[in-house]
């Protein structure tokens, strides 16, 4: 086997330890993650999985592993996975379901869907997901080969990456990720690499959330070798601990502190002249504008002391190369795609893109269609793209991923406005318990439709109430499958048999999109396909397996210097003026705002200081904690032990004054409804803010309607509207105002005790 | 007594229990034990803007040193899986001079 990259080495992907046997292969969901670490999986003598370890030879994780991969036989054999596919026969809530085979189940879908396609146009059928990462091109491969140009997700203005994707594609024609060595099979003794002086860790905690390919502890490996550290969260936690300038930050003014540093940056002229003079487009426009922002002003909305911003917008404008970690608060505030034009324009005007230890230019590796790609979208017709949901509204889905928009479909499926959904795909989401604005809502919206399909590991509290066809899919050890991300592409090899008759993601997109249109989806199995994505590779999905390879594509900097960036080969970015754009013409022609902005959350101390006599409290949420995904995880045991119930931290001296202790159930309300949380005291927080989980639901208690898994007492999203930004990206889901009050004794929400 | 330990860099370990789960998976003790078990210290503030936010991995007398998987030549369980890449097997007559110069390292002799 020759490899392109000397480095890469060949391994074997399957050996025997003893009596155990050995299989090499990459973690992508289910059960649900956004990494993809290299796993050796170990089954003995029956087949039966009986450990996972990290595979210290793939240089993504160098076998390091976390406890929801280190727990996974618990969740592969866990007596309540779905284990074959199963119809309604009582109402909707009722939890009757009756077992029926696949071909019955293929029948039902095809007959459905094609009705409603002859009737109503195959936009009447929406495929929507989680966040799943071994989905994502299944679902948009199914739903183009369909025929229909709505796929997406049920979270308000696609709340989750996609505003910073989308902020990026718009501005910079690429995606730019912070550089740790990623790229490299030798990793940090890469010759080319260069540690970041300084790495701005900016509304995420990445050592437990691991967002999209990217390591969190990657940051600590980066700290031993020196870099410094700026952490931007509400919360102290353990990377705001060690880091050199920790800035405590009102939720939601992400965007104004990015605008406050570009004051301090551009007064003080610690911008890079030259890249901003070859490279960047609107320099002029960015700082007029900066200045409607000055910094002082800024230390009074973000609740962070002028001085402190000062001092961090000069360390990171001074440190050469410097990286930024961005996370979901960026995308968690309505107006979000202005808070990522900021922070990108701070990355661009101190020449910190696409230089070792900054912010690197990605690409799909190999050109494969499994990260991100087409996934057939350019094979649908005029007419089906025009009617893309959200496509008039919010014209700057033109451009980037074909997302149709969250909230307009809800609003599409309660009033056939502008036409009727009929159906709906659901993979791998519990929208009503995670990621779904108020569920009332979205749950009635569900129950408008005339057949939904959902399809997951676990019945959730979504599936109970609104679902009519149970589907279930594999757990990564049970399935062959292809992991990619921006820099490698591997193998996800089958270790065990599958415990029931589940299929895995692609099976179900291949099969079904073969029968609904063998053009487009001209594979039989899921191996034909992964050999035609592969193609790039000169290899087939056997040979890759065979060489027990994670593929690294040859990485270089300074892409925008070689003429790597666009398609025409002409030097610079993929823009229309081959220049970042500070100011952006995309947003231009789309009629928003060219420039970047701050706006206030919808509710808010400033905002709405009236709401806030009565809801004196800011509330955030959707902190991660190592024992789950999401809402994924609740019933595996292990890992139910590390957080049994559903936690709101609170500063000790909000507490007192409104009278609730550790330990106490306490209902959190805003105009909207309530929810229940059990009090954990500490001082990470301001004492203005409270910090809720989010993802609950209980899988130990009643399935069926009104209880739904106990989920409509814990359920954080009922403080949260379907209400998302002017461009329709981004909603407030982690910004909110509440009032807290202890729960009358014997309505407490718990139910599991270890 | 081993004449091996583990040296611990304490000062980056991030308290994400992966080292406490493998040890449990590797010798199928029963949940909540393990070889290895994790103590936070923290998170309060010191001092204006320092603040002292602690994991401390200590070890139990479950843990043999994974003597079975060293055999093979492999790491102990806890030290191939852990995050931060903070732990190391070795001879403890080694390790005592790895740690010379060292801030916040622990060693450990079972």
């Amino acid at each position: 086997m020759d490899f392109d990259n000397p480095l890469q080495k060949q391994l074997p992907w399957r050996w025997q330890e003893g009596d155990l046997t050995v299989t090499r292969s990459n973690a992508w969901s289910g059960p649900g993650c956004h990494e993809g670490c290299g796993v050796l999986i170990y089954t003995d003598k029956e087949g039966k999985m009986v450990k996972v370890e990290g595979d210290p030879e793939n240089p993504f994780n160098q076998g390091r592993l976390c406890v929801r991969c280190l727990a996974l036989p618990e969740v592969t054999y866990h007596p309540d996975r779905l284990l074959y596919p199963q119809k309604r026969v009582g109402e909707r809530g009722e939890d009757k379901w009756e077992r029926v085979s696949w071909e019955e189940a293929y029948d039902t879908i095809v007959t459905k869907f094609n009705a409603y396609k002859a009737e109503f146009g195959p936009q009447s059928v929406v495929f929507n997901q989680g966040t799943g990462r071994d989905v994502t091109w299944a679902n948009g491969r199914l739903c183009y080969g369909f025929g229909s140009p709505n796929s997406s997700d049920f979270q308000s203005g696609m709340a989750c990456y996609l505003p910073r994707l989308s902020s990026l594609y718009a501005t910079t024609g690429s995606f730019l990720v912070a550089d740790c060595s990623q790229h490299f099979p030798d990793r940090y003794d890469e010759p080319s690499w260069t540690r970041p002086e300084c790495i701005v860790i900016w509304g995420c905690n990445p050592i437990i959330s691991n967002a999209d390919g990217f390591l969190g502890h990657w940051i600590v490996d980066c700290m031993k070798l020196g870099s410094k550290l700026i952490v931007i969260d509400p919360r102290l936690t353990w990377l705001a601990a060690k880091a050199d300038i920790w800035l405590q930050i009102r939720p939601g003014t992400d965007a104004a502190m990015a605008l406050a540093w570009l004051d301090v940056i551009i007064n003080e002229k610690l911008y890079d002249e030259d890249f901003v003079e070859m490279w960047t487009l609107g320099f002029d426009e960015l700082a007029g504008r900066v200045a409607e922002y000055p910094v002082e002003k800024m230390a009074e909305i973000t609740w962070v002391p002028q001085e402190k911003i000062e001092a961090a917008a000069r360390l990171y404008a001074t440190s050469k190369p410097a990286a930024i970690q961005w996370g979901l608060a960026i995308d968690m505030t309505k107006e979000s795609l202005p808070a990522g034009q900021a922070i990108t324009a701070l990355w661009s005007i101190t020449g910190n893109v696409d230089i070792p230890g900054g912010m690197v230019t990605v690409a799909l590796p190999y050109g494969a269609d499994i990260w991100g790609g087409d996934w057939g979208y350019s094979h649908l017709s005029p007419e089906a793209k025009a009617v893309r949901i959200g496509l008039d509204k919010y014209p700057l889905l033109q451009w980037g991923l074909p997302l149709a928009q969250a909230d307009e479909i809800v609003e599409a499926m309660l009033t056939d406005d502008p036409y009727p959904i009929k159906a709906i795909w659901l993979v791998g989401s519990n929208a009503l318990a995670c990621m779904g604005a108020d569920p009332e809502k979205l749950m009635k919206a569900l129950n408008r439709m005339e057949f939904v399909v959902n399809i997951d590991l676990f019945k959730t509290p979504t599936a109970v109430a609104c679902a009519d066809l149970l589907l279930p899919v594999l757990t990564y050890p049970e399935k062959n499958g292809l992991r990619a991300v921006w820099y490698h592409i591997g193998n996800i090899n089958k270790a065990i048999e599958p415990v029931g008759e589940g299929k895995s993601d692609a099976q179900l997109a291949i099969e079904l999109g073969h029968i609904f249109n063998p053009d487009l989806v001209p594979w039989e199995t899921v191996e034909e396909y992964f050999d035609a994505v592969l193609e790039g590779t000169e290899m087939t999905f056997e040979e890759m397996r065979d060489a027990g390879a994670v593929l690294y594509t040859d990485f270089e900097y300074k892409k925008y210097e070689k003429g790597y960036e666009r398609g025409d080969g002409e030097l610079g970015f993929n823009t229309p003026s081959g220049r970042i754009e500070l100011y952006s013409t995309a947003y231009e022609r789309s009629g928003l705002d060219p420039l970047p902005y701050f706006e206030e959350p919808t509710e808010s101390p400033f905002s709405t200081p009236e709401m806030y006599e009565e809801y004196p409290i800011v509330l955030t949420s959707g902190a991660r904690h190592w024992a789950s995904f999401h809402s994924e995880h609740r019933q595996i045991h292990r890992l139910r032990a590390m957080r049994p119930d559903p936690i709101v931290e609170i500063h000790p001296e909000t507490a007192a004054k409104y009278g609730v202790g550790e330990g106490d159930w306490i209902w959190i309300e805003n105009h909207r409804g309530r929810v229940q949380r059990k009090v954990q005291l500490t001082t990470i927080l301001d004492p203005r803010v409270i910090n809720a989980d989010h993802g609950w639901w209980y899988p130990e208690k009643e399935p069926a309607a009104p209880s739904l898994y106990g989920m409509w007492d814990v359920n954080f999203n009922k403080l949260i509207p379907w209400d998302p930004g002017r461009s329709g990206f981004g909603a407030n889901y982690k910004s909110l105002l509440c009032k807290i009050y202890k729960v009358n004794q014997g309505e407490e929400a718990q139910s599991w005790l270890p | 007594m081993s004449e091996y330990g583990l040296l611990i860099d304490y000062k980056y370990c991030t308290g994400c229990l992966s080292c406490d789960f493998a040890c449990n998976q590797e010798h199928g003790f029963p949940l909540g034990q393990s070889g290895i078990k994790v103590a936070q210290f923290g998170p309060w503030e010191i001092d204006t803007d320092k603040y002292e936010y602690l994991f401390v991995p200590a070890l139990t007398e479950l843990c043999t040193l994974c003597s079975q998987r060293v055999e093979k030549g492999k790491q102990p369980a806890c030290v191939q899986h852990c995050q931060s890449l903070v732990m190391t097997y070795g001879r403890i007559e080694d390790l005592a001079k790895q740690m010379v110069g060292k801030p916040k390292h622990v060693l450990y002799s079972r």
